[in-house]
């Protein structure tokens, strides 16, 4: 891509490219099937609601793989452990925000 | 963790044509992710207050069945990871030292396209509040929907303010050092900001039609 890049470089940079363009090919597939799951109404219900949280799932993990580049290396350990501890945190805060909710709602 | 030659953080690294600028990084990039979950954790809080609302707030106002308009969605998100892509691009250009003009050419179209997602931002709630009588104060739904979208897309506006001041910066200092850091920070934020937004057209959008 640049005259001033060695070999080295300029395969890293080919493999960054890359790695960019599968993400953005990946996740425009995901949104898609969601919103094409909706429209065309495919899926009903409880169902739908299951397919497009498993759909929006998977495309946050493609999401913080290639865009954040967040991986399981030893060298990325720490961030892996800041963002799956507020993954627990958040996961714990809106199950028990809709849990007690719901419920105090269905004794109205 | 100094003594190694992989990224010693994870994001877009500067390893390849910045050695120097790759070592400085390694703090400031660490706490900037703190921020980042932390405020993660807001939008958290924001959406587990829709989900309650949303189904048990609705009063006599407009539901999300009624209000919620698909197309101008998916363009928005269309939008909005077109841009997350470009940024990638604006990243790579400053990595591999393809010059300022790259990353700015970039960063130019990555602050359009988010311009672009905020317009139709602005014009779905200009068609909900105002033209389909569904404002703010209307009901518990209503109140947490504007609260989390807006939100949102107040970050959004926020980062294309931090993109001006970063094409000053580097119209006046060039890609020194702390001026990549900077959009080192500000490409994680705006890759962020998608992440959240993809759990506001799955969780509010179209659970919203489906329900």
């Amino acid at each position: 891509m640049n005259k001033r890049l060695t070999p080295k470089i300029d395969a890293a940079c080919k493999r960054d490219l890359r790695q960019y363009t599968i993400g953005y090919v990946l996740a425009m597939i995901l949104s898609l099937a969601a919103f094409v799951i909706v429209w065309q109404g495919l899926v009903a219900g409880l169902t739908a609601l299951a397919v497009l949280s498993v759909l929006a799932t998977v495309q946050i993990v493609v999401h913080f793989h290639y865009f954040l580049h967040i991986g399981l290396e030893k060298s990325h350990r720490d961030d892996l452990y800041l963002i799956l501890f507020t993954v627990l945190i958040v996961a714990l805060m809106v199950a028990g925000t809709i849990w007690i909710l719901y419920d105090q709602h269905s004794r109205m | 963790m100094s003594a190694q030659t992989d990224p010693l953080y994870p994001g877009m690294t500067l390893e390849a044509a910045d050695r120097d600028s790759h070592d400085a990084a390694e703090p400031v990039i660490f706490g900037f992710w703190i921020f980042l979950m932390s405020d993660l954790l807001l939008f958290a809080v924001l959406f587990a207050t829709y989900a309650a609302m949303s189904t048990h707030g609705q009063a006599d106002a407009p539901g999300p069945r009624e209000l919620f308009e698909l197309g101008s969605i998916f363009i928005e998100t269309m939008l909005l990871l077109g841009s997350t892509f470009t940024f990638g691009m604006a990243s790579l250009a400053m990595k591999y030292d393809q010059g300022a003009g790259a990353v700015v050419f970039w960063m130019v179209v990555t602050g359009l396209l988010g311009a672009g997602f905020l317009g139709f931002e602005i014009s779905d709630f200009y068609q909900f509040a105002v033209i389909e009588g569904a404002p703010p104060q209307a009901s518990g739904f209503l109140s947490s929907f504007y609260a989390l979208v807006a939100t949102h897309g107040l970050h959004v506006a926020s980062a294309l303010v931090w993109m001006v001041v970063m094409f000053v910066q580097i119209a006046v200092f060039g890609l020194s050092r702390e001026v990549k850091l900077r959009i080192m920070r500000l490409a994680l934020f705006w890759h962020m900001l998608d992440v959240v937004w993809v759990g506001i057209f799955t969780f509010v959008f179209l659970f919203g039609v489906v329900q």
